[in-house]
């Protein structure tokens, strides 16, 4: 396999920097939205709802220090069985897993 | 800058956004057939969108100098009931001459169901006998690990599909590989509240390379964004890349799949 080529413009090192600068502000604001949600969920005692109990599994792995947060978080989230479903639930999705049976 | 919108739903877009479009350098849009937010009722109703994508839809947007290109299927929200997706698939051929028809799309899955399995199966023979390209919807949130793989699947098994000539959309970080790997083409969505944002687009493109990617907004009428795609150059401007690469990204890659429709073509005000 060839080696990725660089998307970087040569002399382009200013930019890497700057993704702290323009990225830290919005970033702790999405995080303090997540434990202002999981305080709130908590005062009006819906916080054993499976979604809530999901989102704080996937904060661990967003704690836990290793790479691929992202992916690791998403398939914490997704539906793990693998064979197709007899019926459908309905149209929309949750956004965490629920198990069928 | 100039690119292309591989994925919007016009239909539910006013004409300032086809303005806005072509001023951030829109060069063509392509619109998949999708669900209208409600459930269409007999073939009738599809066989007046297919006219409407295929006929209207290019006249309203040749009014802003934009080629439009469509896709046409019934969509997976709509596959549960078989009697009407398979009225509506054996309508698909006689619009698949019409000129601004590029393939089957998008198909695929929404709850993984064995209903839409079965009418995503089907569509996958019309684009086959037919010679079409195939582009591939993958379910939303907790749905799209699993859908991603059955789609994979189907896919690989059905021996007269080509890799290269199917695009599965709606990839994020924990599906973009597993389609990458099977020599498919990925599209990455870009929403504001759900599937990638530009900064994770722009994450993924540098993890994976850049290789069989297209971006697009896949704007409709929820909420969405008809210049996301030009907002995902600009977070790759703030990172330094350079314009060649914005271009390969974002008009050259979509340019490589589509073209192997032959009636994607593009004017000579494009062409560089
Ligand atoms: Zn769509």
């Amino acid at each position: 396999m060839p080696p990725t080529p660089t998307p970087r413009a040569a002399g382009a090192g200013p930019a890497s920097a700057a993704l702290v600068d323009l990225g830290f502000v919005p970033t702790r604001a999405k995080l303090i939205e997540v434990a202002a949600f999981l305080d709130r969920v908590e005062r009006h005692g819906v916080a054993d709802d499976y979604r809530v109990e999901a989102l704080r599994n996937a904060v661990r792995l967003l704690a836990d220090g290793q790479p691929g947060r992202a992916q690791r978080i998403l398939e914490s989230l997704s539906d793990p069985t693998t064979v197709p479903d007899e019926v459908s639930t309905g149209k929309a999705a949750y956004g965490a897993y629920k198990s069928r049976t | 800058m100039r690119y292309i919108e591989p994925h919007g739903h016009m239909v539910s877009r006013t004409t300032d956004d086809y303005e806005a479009m072509v001023l951030a350098g829109c060069q063509a849009v392509c619109e998949p057939a999708f669900w209208a937010g409600f459930d269409r009722t007999s073939a009738d109703g599809f066989r007046d969108y297919f006219r409407q994508i295929t006929e209207y839809e290019p006249a309203r947007a040749a009014k802003f100098l934009l080629p439009h290109f469509s896709w046409l299927c019934i969509n997976p929200k709509e596959a549960e009931d078989l009697a009407l997706a398979a009225d509506v698939v054996a309508l698909i051929p006689e619009f698949l001459a019409k000129p601004n028809v590029l393939g089957i799309g998008e198909i695929g899955l929404n709850r993984n169901t064995r209903n839409e399995l079965k009418v995503l199966e089907w569509h996958i023979d019309v684009a086959v006998k037919h010679d079409q390209l195939i582009l591939v919807h993958t379910p939303h949130l907790e749905d799209k690990l699993k859908g991603t793989q059955l789609i994979v699947d189907v896919l690989k098994s059905h021996p007269g599909v080509k890799p290269g000539r199917v695009i599965i959309d709606h990839v994020e970080e924990h599906t973009i590989t597993r389609v990458l790997d099977h020599g498919f083409w990925a599209g990455i969505t870009l929403y504001p509240d759900s599937k990638s944002s530009p900064p994770r687009a722009v994450d993924m493109v540098e993890i994976t390379g850049g290789e069989r990617l297209w971006l697009n907004s896949a704007c409709d009428w929820g909420v969405s964004d008809p210049l996301a795609v030009p907002k995902a150059a600009l977070e790759m401007r703030r990172r330094g890349y350079s314009a060649d690469w914005i271009d390969r990204m974002l008009y050259r890659n979509p340019l490589q799949f589509l073209s192997q429709c032959p009636k994607f073509r593009l004017g000579e005000a494009s062409a560089g």
